[in-house]
């Protein structure tokens, strides 16, 4: 099975997800729910969860919506007031373009780097193993409570980045405290755990037939020629697979901006992405009924990128056979 | 992955991999590296650096070595730091128990029965991927307050149990579909039911799937915030985010050195985990492009 085929859209419901392997071999037709007991055996744990943990809480969560809950009293049926609520709620705006600005800058910058590193890596360089380590590192720690904390202090005022910009005689700011900046610092923490996409890179890049590379150097095609029309045609399904990955990812990012604005969002909510406003107003003011409804405008957000994603895709990703 | 032995396809990459060239390509990718590593490693540097050195010494050898940072750091909250890291370990170990058996049954289910409405569980299944926790937190929260579980683990830890992560059902479905079908219908044949056939033939042989569940489930559980931000409000349950998060507010920016020491301390474990599990790791994130 090519990486191909394994990256499609799969972690999307599609029509023809459990394969029919009798049609295919044809060979005995075995009775369609004869493992009926079984299947309910083994998926007994799963089945408790999707309605305990998962598919509960998504209808109650919508059902809160529709209510004015703290926790404490009874919830009010208070019907859509929790959504006009936000039409006027600055703070929720703000939080929107931060989110969507950091959404939208670091998410083709860390995707641009990690086709870039692959590309040189996968030249076949001794010590490829090691450099894709090394690389691939950040990408495990990125969302950590400590390397949080080491950005918070790299770009401070008294930082690891102003101490070297001294060097070459830079007064630097503190980054992370000025209004203009603050937001970058978190794009470039994104952009540096650009490993995971880099690794799903090169195994795509692994894949594509080395004559097609062959046969366009015997037509006289240049590197820019090859990479235009061989390598990013044949790596789109993996750029997209990574695209709709990583814009999931970077949506919900919460641990960064908490820890680096110490929680309030700042400054002057330049951090206030919106995980942190639905966290700040569910579980710091116990505006659940209100949390809820932000909840499900985030599902919505992320629910309607992801299918602009896949109905886009039709036109610019091609697939092999 | 035979990576380093394949041979350049394209008449650049054979270039590249001329002497000088190819020196100069790694010397690039060295300096690249080492600066992607550099906060890291001066963090870890600076943890034994006294703190008002940290923010004059951007290098990364101390002038004045000191263990001190630890020391203080250990015992800056109300508890010492190994009660944070012995509550981050029962949640961490909680969890792999949990999806490796939870997660491993639901993918035998729909990598080898045949049952009523096995698309829409599948489609179902896979949806729950994407569903961003941040929908589920409040009723969650609210059944588990109803529960009395707030400040224990079980919030924690049963949902794995239950399969929630389906994540790695996805990844292990992947895997068992790859194995022969011929050993399961060898052993129904020898009068084999499914409890035996998935004991003793698809586990055995999913031990790959199952390493790489393994890892991903500590380093995301051990690193994992937001949800033990929620559920654990009690310092004595505190686990090492939220109580590395304490410590931020409780001391002032002129603990920089024991916060860094403890930071430290708090990666060590991924780090460990990374040296010892990259090959599952890579082949991990290459089949499923999980993170």
């Amino acid at each position: 099975m090519s990486t191909q085929q394994r990256n499609r859209p799969e972690a999307v419901p599609t029509a023809d997800e459990p394969r029919p392997e009798q049609h295919r071999r044809g060979v005995r037709a075995r009775p369609k729910n004869k493992d009926n007991l079984a299947a309910l055996g083994f998926l007994g744990p799963w089945l408790l969860g999707l309605f305990l943990i998962t598919a509960g809480p998504l209808a109650a969560s919508l059902y809160f919506s529709f209510t004015d809950y703290n926790l404490i009293g009874e919830h009010d049926w208070v019907g859509v007031e929790n959504y006009t609520r936000m039409l006027g709620d600055t703070r929720l705006h703000s939080a929107l373009w931060v989110t969507f600005v950091y959404v939208f800058v670091s998410v083709p910058l860390q995707l641009a780097a990690a086709l870039a590193l692959a590309m040189l890596l996968d030249r076949g360089l001794r010590g490829l193993a090691f450099y894709r380590s090394v690389y691939y590192l950040p990408s495990l720690l990125g969302g950590s409570v400590a390397v949080a904390i080491l950005w918070r202090q790299i770009f401070g005022e008294d930082g690891l980045i102003n101490q070297v910009l001294a060097f070459v005689g830079i007064q630097g700011e503190g980054w992370v405290s000025h209004p203009d900046y603050a937001l970058g610092t978190l794009i470039v923490l994104n952009v540096w755990t650009f490993g995971a996409p880099m690794v799903i890179f090169l195994a795509g890049l692994r894949q594509i037939p080395a004559m097609y590379y062959e046969a366009a150097a015997v037509d006289g095609a240049g590197p820019v020629h090859r990479f235009r029309h061989i390598t990013v045609p044949m790596l789109t399904p993996i750029i997209f697979f990574n695209l709709v990955l990583q814009l999931i990812n970077a949506f919900q990012t919460f641990t960064q901006a908490f820890i680096v604005s110490g929680g309030t969002g700042g400054p002057s909510d330049s951090t206030l992405f919106y995980t942190l406003y639905l966290y700040q107003r569910g579980f710091g003011a116990f505006d659940m009924g209100y949390a809820s409804a932000m909840a499900w405008l985030l599902l919505l957000i992320i629910g309607g990128f992801t299918a602009v994603n896949f109905l886009a895709s039709k036109y610019w990703v091609h697939y092999e056979n | 992955m035979r990576t380093e032995t394949t041979r350049p396809r394209t008449p650049e990459k054979r270039a590249a991999n001329r002497p000088p060239r190819r020196y100069l390509t790694h010397a690039g990718l060295i300096v690249f590296g080492l600066i992607m590593l550099y906060p890291l490693l001066w963090m870890v540097s600076s943890s034994f650096k006294p703190t008002d050195e940290i923010f004059r010494d951007p290098g990364l050898i101390p002038s004045n070595f000191t263990p001190e940072n630890y020391t203080e750091g250990w015992t800056a909250l109300d508890r010492p730091f190994h009660h944070y890291m012995w509550n981050s370990a029962v949640v961490v170990l909680g969890s792999i128990v949990g999806n490796l058996i939870g997660c491993s049954m639901a993918a035998y289910a729909f990598a080898r029965l045949e049952f009523f409405g096995k698309k829409l569980f599948f489609a179902l299944m896979l949806g729950t991927i994407m569903l961003p926790i941040h929908v589920l937190i409040v009723p969650q929260y609210i059944m588990f307050s109803q529960l009395d579980w707030i400040n224990t683990f079980y919030p924690l830890i049963v949902p794995k149990l239950l399969a929630t992560d389906a994540f790695f059902i996805f990844l292990m479905v992947q895997f068992i579909r790859g194995l022969p079908k011929d050993l399961d219908e060898a052993a129904r044949i020898d009068g084999c039911g499914h409890v035996r056939i998935f004991c003793r033939i698809i586990l055995p042989l999913s031990l790959p799937a199952l390493a790489t569940t393994t890892i991903f489930t500590f380093i995301w559980t051990w690193n994992d915030f937001f949800s033990q931000l929620i559920f654990l409000t009690d310092p004595d349950m505190y686990t090492v985010p939220v109580a590395l998060r304490t410590f931020i507010d409780v001391t002032s920016a002129t603990s920089w050195g024991p916060l860094f020491a403890l930071s430290a301390v708090a990666l060590g474990p991924v780090f460990g985990f990374f040296l010892a599990g990259q090959r599952y790791l890579v082949k991990g994130i290459a089949t499923t492009g999980i993170k």
